[in-house]
């Protein structure tokens, strides 16, 4: 948060350096003495989690890379070569493999956080938005990753995926040709799609830094989507309270994702990518990664080949418009009561979207899946609509009010204290 | 205009490929769960029975599938079957693998080593299929992590919690003894087809290879071999061997999975303790929580 520094060098060394590099001053602004509203829940803790997955798969991933092959002819026996001869590759395997679905877990907890909490709005835009520019490097990098091993569902996802870039009109097919470096999947594709999956994660990280630049500008949103007022009253240190309490969940989530790479280090996989790539001999099924699922039952939801495209491609980016989108100005859905059925219904229809992308796209699954797209674009109109008539319940007058509303009767001078003291208040 | 058709092809088969599942998907029998010793979060591979289940691939298996990605000296390591080096030393000498060039520029034929891959039954595919009626007997290092069956909803749900993952090595024990001949009626044979239960479609090009009596296991101090020499049991030694050698390092694996947990847990236990004292109240000493 933007404001006074409470940082004070303590030796001669770091008073030297604060006048030239204050980067010491920058970590302790952002990460000791950084306000945060005193109320938050535990979904507040997924974004220390996101970084800990991204700093997980970058190290796990730049090891693989020092034992994998980028070729076409010898990146799947690379593969294996690390599970069974690099010590311990099995477990930076599994763990990458594993990570990318953690990572995914994760980010759409974080996402629907956001969504049931209003994080998106005045004046958290932009935060937003970097978020959602996030999501689509994510998309792009775990998708290219797949490829890597060069198994059947590798070479066929990739060919899939890759050829509906020919739905643009004009320049569809060049952008193909160019995405594949030749006439069809293969060897230049390997390469490049390595090239770039090493390379994007660290755009994210860049992406990252910006995102987490505008949440310390902004300040963190809470679960009462009311504006801290009184820093002294409404937050608490970052170090030791948020940190405690990110490294507790974390530690939370981090068995979550040791089960599966210890105990199911394949149940997320499909096992036709432990059967080398082969062009001449197609998968019975091509399925996509679980966390591609809902977006895959959109794309096969529209008859028309560039419609499904397009719809795909609007399912991610009309998140980047929901802050214009919400017309109600109450953050929280907790006070929303008809906005906060529709979050619920949302996040079913996303859910059963992913299980229709996982189904055959024939007969009912085909018109279940055009009912449930359209339900998933109707969420932001249905978020316009009720803006304009909903009655929301009374918002606390601050944060500390709704944590020690049932204090009230014992330490009522103090509440009003708390009230009366708005000079503090900050936007 | 190739590639264009190309491209149409791979985006029409991602439509159309899903329909032809489910009818495949119809025609598949669903193999019995079999008790495996290397299942759950304990699991641990029988070694007497990786051992066995070597033999069976080496005298039946190998002479057409390869498992080109295992070496001799796999053999020995922790893990594994656990023959001491010196059977395997022994073991990989009996084979002729070819190395070179030499000096002289020439290729030529020497006794293995233990560092040496299991050398293929063919010198490539075109070899292997010309011998085997057209078909293409698949590489078995990591066959039982490359075949499964849907576990369809709710039970892959629940597969989460129970551990459940031996659709691999399910389906492979149910089909080496999935044979039927003949085969049911109504159903037409093509030269070098055969009929089993367990296939999708049930048309195989694998012959029943597996005969009771077939492979002569190490008999116990009594003289007699401590299990049947039976084809259901030779199906379910060789199975085994082939969940070894897909996951060669599955017994550490579950072995430190164990460890991370019960760190995690104490860890994870002291940081909640942790976490309660310093939220219990304010930077200024006021309750936190009313």
């Amino acid at each position: 948060m933007s404001g006074h520094s409470s940082y004070v060098p303590k030796t001669g060394f770091e008073r030297w350096l604060d006048a030239r590099l204050p980067i010491v001053r920058l970590m302790h602004d952002s990460a000791v003495s950084y306000p945060v509203p005193r109320n938050l829940n535990y979904f507040w803790t997924f974004g220390g989690i996101l970084m800990f997955m991204l700093v997980a798969q970058i190290v796990t991933g730049i090891i693989l890379a020092m034992h994998y092959t980028a070729h076409s002819t010898m990146a799947f026996n690379s593969v294996e070569h690390i599970m069974r001869d690099v010590n311990y590759g099995w477990l930076l395997r599994y763990l990458h493999a594993n990570g990318a679905s953690m990572f995914f877990v994760a980010v759409y907890v974080h996402m629907f956080r956001g969504l049931y909490y209003g994080s998106y709005k005045a004046p958290r835009e932009v935060l937003w938005i970097l978020g959602v520019v996030i999501l689509l490097l994510m998309m792009a990098t775990a998708f290219m990753g797949y490829v890597l091993p060069w198994g059947q569902m590798s070479f066929w996802g990739a060919t899939v995926i890759t050829s509906l870039f020919s739905a643009l009109p004009i320049v569809g097919e060049t952008i193909v040709t160019f995405l594949w470096g030749g006439f069809s999947v293969d060897n230049p594709t390997l390469n490049r799609f390595f090239s770039l999956h090493y390379l994007l994660p660290f755009m994210i990280f860049g992406v990252v830094i910006l995102h987490v630049w505008a949440l310390h500008h902004v300040g963190q949103n809470n679960p009462t989507g009311v504006e801290v007022k009184n820093v002294q009253k409404d937050t608490v240190p970052f170090t030791p309270y948020a940190t405690v309490k990110d490294v507790f969940a974390m530690v939370c989530f981090i068995g979550l994702f040791s089960y599966f790479v210890f105990y199911q280090p394949n149940f997320l996989g499909h096992a036709d990518n432990y059967i080398p790539a082969n062009p001449a001999v197609t998968p019975a099924h091509i399925v996509p990664e679980w966390y591609f699922l809902p977006f895959y039952a959109i794309l096969r939801a529209i008859p028309d080949k560039l419609g499904g495209v397009i719809a795909m491609g609007a399912a991610i980016v009309v998140l980047a418009f929901l802050p214009w989108l919400d017309s109600s100005k109450v953050r929280s859905m907790s006070y929303r009561p008809i906005a906060r059925q529709f979050f619920w219904a949302f996040v079913v229809v996303c859910i059963g979207l992913g299980y229709l992308g996982a189904m055959p796209a024939e007969g009912g699954y085909v018109i279940a899946s055009q009912i449930f797209t359209a339900l998933y674009f109707g969420y932001f109109v249905a978020l316009f609509v009720i803006g304009l008539f909903e009655r929301p319940k009374p918002l606390p007058s601050s944060i500390a009010d709704s944590v020690l509303g049932a204090l009230q009767g014992g330490s009522g001078a103090r509440m009003a204290a708390a009230t009366a003291a708005e000079p503090n208040a900050k936007g | 205009m190739i590639t264009l058709s190309v491209r149409s092809a791979a985006f029409g088969l991602m439509l159309a490929a899903m329909p032809l599942t489910a009818q495949a998907a119809g025609e598949r029998v669903i193999p019995p769960e079999l008790s495996w010793s290397f299942s759950g979060p304990f699991g641990k591979f029988d070694r007497a029975q990786l051992q066995r289940g070597y033999k069976v691939y080496k005298e039946v298996c190998a002479s057409c599938h390869s498992a080109s990605l295992l070496k001799f000296r796999n053999l020995s390591q922790p893990g594994g079957p656990e023959f001491s080096a010196g059977q395997v030393t022994a073991l990989a000498a009996t084979y002729q693998v070819k190395d070179g060039p030499n000096d002289a520029g020439e290729m030529f034929e020497r006794p293995g080593r233990a560092a040496d891959a299991f050398p293929s039954p063919f010198p490539n595919e075109q070899a292997a299929r010309a011998a085997n009626g057209g078909a293409y007997p698949p590489d078995m290092s990591v066959l039982a992590k490359a075949r499964t069956y849907e576990r369809g909803f709710p039970r892959f749900v629940f597969d989460i919690f129970t551990q459940y993952q031996e659709q691999g090595p399910d389906y492979i024990a149910a089909l080496l003894t999935g044979y039927k001949d003949p085969p049911p009626e109504g159903v037409t044979l093509l030269p070098g087809q055969y009929y089993n239960t367990y296939m999708p479609g049930h048309l195989i090009a694998m012959p029943n290879v597996l005969n009771d009596g077939q492979v002569e296991y190490p008999k116990g101090p009594d003289g007699q071999a401590p299990v049947p020499e039976t084809a259901a049991q030779y199906a379910k030694d060789v199975t085994a061997f082939l969940v070894w050698s897909a996951e060669p390092h599955l017994e550490a694996r579950k072995r430190i999975g164990l460890q991370v947990m019960i760190f995690l847990l104490i860890f994870g236990g002291l940081l909640y303790y942790t976490k309660k004292k310093v939220w219990a109240r304010m930077p200024d000493g006021s309750p936190l929580h009313p």
